[in-house]
């Protein structure tokens, strides 16, 4: 029986809720005031909230230093690439496991996640060994697969549980009316699983987006996404705290639009099932 | 068809040809970021448009950078045509035969107008590996008005007791100024270089002429004791954790009375745009204890490489040869003024009257010139490097030092402790790296 929620209650709670939002929000607000500032007051004691000359200098330098655009474009191959391709490969994996389990099905699940625990740098040499025998440095198609490799833990994890949400006797009728394996994944399964499918979909782009290890070494000038973009404000002596800003929210700025718009479907995919 | 007109059309052909060849070639360059490096990447118009030759840049945060060139220089990766390097991988790649040799740049180039300290930390065996784009040491910067409000002068080479005595007078809680600040910050090129090259000029040093450490010797107690009270008593609350930048920010807000760090702060921290205080600052040289006569300056410069593999050396030679030459410096000059030159390369530059008139340029000399990255200690060292040791396995080795460093720093353990776990780490990376 559901507990009664009284007026305060939910007042407090709403209350605390947008308390944390705004505290896990408040760097990214941060960075993106900064942005405006001058170099001077980036740094000022007492920092400047509102009350500062508002300046868009430091986007016209960025802009003006670097070419944004290939990178940004890098960025959403890389990423999209990826997550296409891992979604392909993953979704006929997490049927299998979910509606035809073996005996070892959980094991080989635990196995696969267990492959997120090694270190990246661990594995650096030979996966920079292989693309140089293979031509692939420096190559947006490298990355498409080794990011796939990275995050297909992940997603098969992500559409299993989904996949397991969805009765077993649907895909069973639609046997029974003559589907074959490739209708019944396409047809039946898939859109039920749309929610679930999408919510992977964004998580995995956020994931490769984000990805910042693999995109710094195995790029130079030509597949270079934004996290090189922004590694290339950064420095140890003479940091210009503005700039820097300015190039960090250039380079979140689309995957911040894109988590905005389809918040409702990640927080719908994210909790899917988990309610009994 | 005469053989005239037929000597004439090949000749076209080939020069068509070799003009198209040399619009083709396009160097790629990883570089760091710093002011320096960036202006030069405004500039490359003017080389490609002299040369034909284009040029792409990677420009990258110093450890990753590093990260990135190491990965690529010892798999051949074959990434870069130009690596921006320091004086710490240059001998060491240099002897790995990873490098081109820099042994036949042209008569014009004058490599012996490169700074005589700068040429031989990026020499191996007398050969040149790297030609330096800009160099550093490290010296004193302190607040003039405060200096003068407390009733001090300051020596153009104080030692660390008159360090103490500035900072203690100079010190203001209620103003918010703190009489010092100094790096803490863990890493070998952050708080590392700091605490190192203080060490040196209390008379202690890394290892000795067996590669046995000696952190277990009176010197380094005396060295880190000193700092350690020094900062403690003058220093800025989390000094643990600032390095170039915080203090930076701190000098810039007007909050030290004195800060010691690289040469080419002095640049930022006088620039009326970004600092509070750019009318009020003064150089001198890094201090030493009394009656040793080693400094607590270092040597660094960021000089271009090229890596031994490139199919592009001999354009990659071109763009370096124009990058660090005489002329570079005069374009950069005549756009942006003298106090916007890459400094500490070149002894020209030095002579140059206009450039003896930038405030901070004769102490940067004189702190270059006070390093001496082949005898950087009082007792001898059986290594070269005045703020690290250029062996391949310092930079992990100093890291974790400095870490157990900033532990003091932060109150976590003492100075003793930290000596004993240095001594401990030491003793065993080397004995397993088979010294």
């Amino acid at each position: 029986m559901a507990r009664a929620v009284t007026p305060r209650r939910k007042a407090l709670n709403t209350a605390i809720s947008w308390a944390v939002g705004l505290l896990i929000f408040f760097p990214i607000l941060w960075t993106i005031l900064t942005s405006f500032k001058t170099e001077a007051e980036a740094i000022a004691d007492p920092p400047l909230f509102l009350n500062f000359s508002w300046t868009l200098e430091n986007y016209a330098v960025v802009q003006e230093r670097s070419d944004y655009m290939r990178f940004l474009w890098n960025s959403v191959i890389i990423a999209g690439g990826s997550t296409v391709l891992g979604v392909m490969i993953a979704v006929p994996a997490a049927w299998s496991m979910a509606f035809v389990p073996s005996r070892r099905t959980k094991d080989i699940l635990l196995w696969m996640l267990s492959t997120k625990m090694l270190p990246a740098v661990g594995v650096l040499y030979p996966i920079y060994l292989i693309c140089i025998e293979f031509g692939l440095l420096d190559s947006r198609a490298a990355l498409v697969v080794i990011l796939m490799l990275i995050n297909l833990p992940i997603i098969v994890w992500m559409l299993y549980t989904y996949f397991r949400e969805i009765p077993g006797e649907i895909l069973e009728a639609s046997r029974m009316d003559g589907a074959g394996l490739k209708e019944e994944i396409l047809y039946v399964l898939t859109p039920m699983a749309i929610p679930g499918i999408a919510s992977t979909l964004l998580l995995n782009f956020i994931l490769a987006w984000n990805e910042a290890f693999w995109t710094l070494n195995l790029t130079a000038a030509n597949a270079a996404p934004l996290t090189a973009f922004i590694a290339s404000y950064s420095s140890p002596e003479g940091l210009f705290y503005a700039k820097l800003s300015a190039a960090s929210t250039m380079a979140i700025a689309p995957i911040l639009i894109l988590g905005w718009f389809s918040q409702k479907q990640l927080v719908r995919g994210l909790t899917f099932g988990a309610v009994k | 068809m005469s053989l005239k007109r037929v000597l004439g059309a090949t000749t076209a052909l080939t020069l068509c040809t070799a003009a198209a060849v040399a619009q083709d070639t396009t160097i790629t360059i990883a570089t760091v970021n710093n002011g320096d490096m960036i202006r030069m990447q405004g500039y490359t118009d003017t080389f490609t448009s002299q040369t034909g030759i284009g040029v792409e840049w990677v420009t990258l945060e110093e450890n990753v950078l590093r990260q990135r060139v190491t990965t690529d220089i010892t798999t051949r990766g074959g990434q870069f045509d130009i690596m921006t390097i320091g004086m710490y991988e240059t001998p060491i790649w240099g002897a790995n035969g990873w490098l081109v040799p820099l042994d036949d740049l042209s008569a014009e180039y004058d490599v012996q107008d490169i700074l005589p300290a700068m040429r031989d930390g990026l020499s191996h065996d007398g050969t040149l590996y790297a030609a330096p784009f800009y160099g550093e040491s490290s010296m004193v910067m302190y607040r003039t008005d405060l200096m003068e409000k407390a009733g001090l002068e300051m020596p153009d080479a104080p030692t660390w007791q008159f360090i103490r005595e500035a900072a203690a007078a100079m010190d203001n809680d209620a103003e918010d100024i703190n009489g010092i600040c100094l790096r803490g910050k863990a890493g070998w090129g952050e708080g590392g270089a700091f605490i190192t090259v203080t060490a040196n000029s209390f008379g202690a040093r890394w290892f000795d002429e067996d590669w046995t450490p000696q952190f277990d010797q009176p010197e380094w107690n005396e060295a880190l004791s000193f700092f350690v009270n020094l900062m403690n008593d003058y220093g800025p609350a989390g000094y643990a954790t600032n390095g170039f930048n915080e203090n930076l920010s701190l000098f810039q807000q007007g909050k030290c009375g004195m800060w010691i760090d690289a040469t080419v702060a002095a640049s930022f921290v006088t620039n009326p745009a970004d600092s509070t205080v750019a009318d009020h600052v003064g150089f001198a040289l890094a201090p030493n204890a009394e009656g040793v006569d080693k400094r607590a300056n270092w040597l660094w410069a960021w000089a271009l490489a090229i890596p031994a593999g490139t199919q592009k050396a001999d354009a990659a030679k071109q763009f370096i040869e124009w990058a660090t030459s005489k002329d570079y410096i005069e374009l950069v000059a005549e756009n942006e003024g003298w106090a916007n030159v890459p400094p500490g390369a070149r002894t020209s530059l030095y002579e140059t009257p206009e450039y003896q008139e930038v405030p901070f340029a004769e102490k940067t000399l004189q702190s270059i010139n006070a390093a001496d990255p082949t005898n950087p200690t009082v007792d001898p060292v059986p290594y070269v490097g005045i703020q690290f040791v250029a062996i391949p396995e310092f930079a992990g080795l100093a890291t974790q030092v400095s870490q157990e460093f900033s532990a003091v720093y932060a109150g976590q353990q003492t100075v003793e402790q930290a000596l004993e776990k240095a001594q401990a780490i030491a003793t065993e990376e080397m004995e397993a790296a088979g010294y």
